[in-house]
């Protein structure tokens, strides 16, 4: 906030506020005097703490956003909210399989969408919600794992949702058995592994550890460069 | 959108873009010649915020007394204790714990999870929530030599080489020889990492690697695996409890000097309350918002160094804390998202740095800090573009990676920077981004050894609070490694530590008394307290009005 600027009027959770224009939300609490402990995190769009119910003036629609994503309007009406009261169920990934019958038994409320996709329009990362639980259903976990790829949890689907279905923890248990039972294994991965438990480069290893800072430099400057 | 005569300016970004897409034909990534030892000397000297006269100053107080650090962390270690010892019954203890985690990023968490996989009861405490860190801000990649033509050893020395030789061997050996088994440990805990149609590793270089080993969950690798770690740790409410919203404000030693325990503070409520441990760890990550050297930051909100002072005033040694970290590419344009991360990744997918006249200027996968003088070197030299409020930035041409790798590559994979850019009206596929270095990592921190100990006994650390391992300067990709590679290591020797006989002894904060002698010799403010816990962006207008004790120093 550099120069002089024209100024917008915000009511921050209730409050009018006059804040310059072109504000974030989260500048605009700043610039109204708050040092905030809820409702704020990376203030970069990566960690969804801080997820914001807003009106704009002169609309009836709720919106959601990320306040250091949502640049305010004149009359706008906001509230943070810092968390969703989710339900988040417990399991071992060592014990549950990546199919239907683990979401049946953990996400039962799943299967009670209605497919009003409020939580599709809910969504700050414009992530579509509505099909991943969609395809949730149908036991498709490797759709669900891809369609929801940017979810940063904010909580705002879950929110909205009225069949009361915490679609973020679904999607992340999705992630997560995509990641251990269905993504294809690495061969080098392994192989990598197995040689240095093994023990194949701790020779070479000691050696580089005890170098001298000359040898060193020389070998690294003089070292191939082979990129992809 | 960008105004109209910055329009002009990327016109001829888009004139030069033929000629340098027939080099990379060419040439592959090799489109500009890396600078030799004598040139990448001359260009730090001459134009790394570092260096500056100002950067740095001799610390008065404390463990590295007499060393030069930089000038904003000798400040911060320069202040009042947030407490008066003498308030304090540290019989009363109200949590207890075999090993307490402090700060929940990535290296908290991974050490949480080690040492309750371990049989060790844990308990968090962190001030904002679970997962609330620059881990999981992560963009670009983690890297580990798993592949054909890549080796430990040739991982090791491009560490070393791009710390300026400054590294810990023991520690550079250890982040190199987990590298593999750490990725491998993060697959089987359910994270998603990009592949080939085969299941290999889909992997790209980044700035001073010499083989292409960074592994990525799309643009969002921080999250893809903090993410997964946070859900493991709900997963796991027998072994680990956690307390959020709670700052630790004080360690708490024994007469042995011993770490036993700590002061924590909850940040809404005020309340304090003694936390007893049998092992500690600090894993509360860096100080990019202490805006050092005035510079905006890509860190977290809470970014704030808590750790480091912690540490130093129970007596840990800290190394390199005169090396700051600026990453080549922040965002300067549009002015909501100055200082915005703009991923390693998009240079080490094919895009280029560019001057105002569209002209290549710098090998792009340069190490961080070459990279980064080299754009301050062009527009100190009149050869940047100026956005309306005065910021200098250089072009990065990221419509040329879908001419290198094809139409729909950038949303594939960098659908974070697409969505950020797009926010604000800005197609990246279309038009370039303008950046200019921001301030990113702490490369020094509290001195560790391999097995994540400080000179303290009980008190480990882990990740970016810690130091020695990236030497004076950490490439793309190490830091996503060195949390997980330190953070199991942290956790398991904690737990060990715990599983032994630990003789609490009588608790004493009598560190603090004497440290807070020292700092009132130096007539320090007595408003200037740290740890800081959280940065102040209340504008002087409104902070001159608030005059309750709660808005003395930064938080109350």
């Amino acid at each position: 906030m550099s120069k002089i600027r024209e100024m917008v009027n915000v009511f921050i959770m209730g409050e009018a506020n006059e804040v310059p224009a072109g504000s974030t939300i989260i500048m605009a609490f700043e610039y109204a005097g708050y040092q905030l402990k809820k409702g704020i995190g990376c203030r970069e769009g990566f960690c969804g703490a801080c997820a914001t119910i807003y009106r704009e003036k002169g609309d009836y629609k709720l919106k959601g956003g990320l306040a250091c994503q949502t640049v305010v309007t004149d009359g706008m009406s906001l509230v943070q909210i810092p968390f969703v009261p989710a339900e988040k169920p417990i399991y071992n990934m060592d014990e549950i399989t990546p199919d239907i019958n683990t979401i049946k038994e953990l996400f039962p409320t799943v299967f009670r969408c209605v497919s009003c996709n409020t939580c599709t329009k809910a969504c700050p990362q414009d992530i579509q919600v509505m099909d991943y639980v969609q395809a949730l259903k149908r036991g498709d976990i490797a759709r669900t794992a891809n369609l929801s790829f940017d979810c940063i949890r904010c909580g705002l689907c879950a929110l909205r949702c009225p069949s009361e279905i915490v679609q973020y923890n679904a999607a992340t248990l999705a992630r997560r058995l995509y990641g251990k039972y269905l993504a294809k294994k690495s061969p080098e991965l392994e192989k990598s592994v197995n040689e240095i438990e093994k023990g194949k480069y701790d020779k070479e290893l000691a050696e580089l550890a005890k170098m001298d800072r000359k040898k060193l430099t020389e070998k690294y400057y003089s070292r191939e460069i082979k990129l992809k | 959108m960008y105004p109209e005569y910055m329009m002009e300016s990327i016109k001829k970004v888009e004139k030069t873009r033929p000629h340098r897409l027939e080099i990379v034909k060419k040439y592959g990534k090799q489109v500009f010649p890396a600078m030799s030892e004598k040139e990448r000397d001359e260009i730090l000297n001459k134009y790394h915020p570092d260096y500056k006269t100002e950067a740095r100053r001799e610390v008065r107080v404390g463990p590295n007394k007499g060393e030069k650090l930089t000038t904003k962390v000798a400040d911060m270690l320069e202040s009042h204790s947030r407490i008066d010892p003498k308030m304090f019954d540290l019989e009363k203890v109200d949590h207890e714990t075999d090993v307490m985690v402090i700060g929940a990023g990535s290296a908290g968490m991974a050490s949480a999870i080690t040492a309750a996989n371990n049989g060790s009861d844990v308990l968090i405490v962190t001030k904002l929530r679970l997962g609330d860190s620059n881990s999981m801000m992560a963009q670009g990649g983690i890297q580990a030599a798993d592949q054909d033509d890549d080796s430990p050893s040739i991982h090791y020395l491009d560490v070393i080489g791009g710390g300026h030789f400054d590294n810990k061997p023991k520690l550079v050996e250890a982040l190199v020889k987990d590298g593999p088994k750490s990725i491998q440990w993060l697959e089987n805990l359910g994270v998603m990492f990009d592949k080939n149609p085969n299941g290999s590793m889909s992997v790209k270089p980044g700035g001073g690697t010499s083989r292409s080993r960074m592994h990525s969950t799309r643009d969002y690798t921080g999250a893809g695996i903090c993410r997964v770690l946070r859900d493991e740790v709900y997963n796991k409410p027998d072994k680990i409890k956690y307390i959020e919203y709670t700052a630790i404000v004080e360690l708490i030693l024994n007469k042995k000097g011993h770490a036993v325990g700590a002061v924590a503070y909850h940040l809404d409520t005020k309340q304090y309350s003694i936390v007893k441990a049998k092992s500690i760890i600090i894993a509360t990550g860096g100080f990019g918002r202490l805006h050092v050297g005035g510079f905006e930051t890509t860190n977290h909100y809470g970014a704030t160094a808590d750790g480091l002072m912690l540490a130093y005033r129970a007596g840990a040694n800290l190394l390199y804390m005169d090396s700051v970290q600026y990453h080549p590419t922040g965002a300067v344009f549009p002015e909501q998202i100055v200082g915005f991360l703009c991923t390693e990744k998009i240079r080490t997918l094919g895009a280029q740095p560019l001057n105002k006249n569209g002209e290549l200027f710098v090998y792009p996968l340069e190490p961080r800090d070459i990279e980064a003088s080299s754009f301050i070197r062009e527009t100190i030299n009149g050869m940047g573009i100026e956005t309306p409020s005065g910021l200098k930035g250089i072009w990065l041409d990221s419509p040329l990676i879908e001419k290198i790798e094809g139409d729909g590559t950038i949303e594939k994979t960098l659908p974070a920077m697409l969505r950020q850019f797009s926010r604000f009206d800005i197609d990246i596929r279309k038009y370039p981004m303008l950046v200019y270095p921001t301030l990113h990592y702490q490369n020094g921190g509290i001195e560790i050894n391999q097995k994540a100990e400080t000179k303290i006994k009980g008190l480990y650390v882990a990740g970016e609070a810690s130091g020695g391992v990236h030497g004076r300067n950490r490439l793309m990709g190490n830091s996503q490694l060195d949390i997980i590679v330190f953070g199991r290591r942290a956790g398991l020797n904690a737990s060990k530590r715990a599983k032994g006989k630990v003789a609490f002894g009588k608790f004493s904060l009598e560190h603090v008394n004497k440290y807070e002698k020292e700092v009132s010799k130096l007539k320090i403010d007595k408003n200037k307290i740290a740890p800081v816990i959280l940065p102040d962006y209340i504008p002087d207008h409104v902070k001159k009005r608030q005059m309750t004790s709660e808005f003395y120093g930064t938080l109350s």
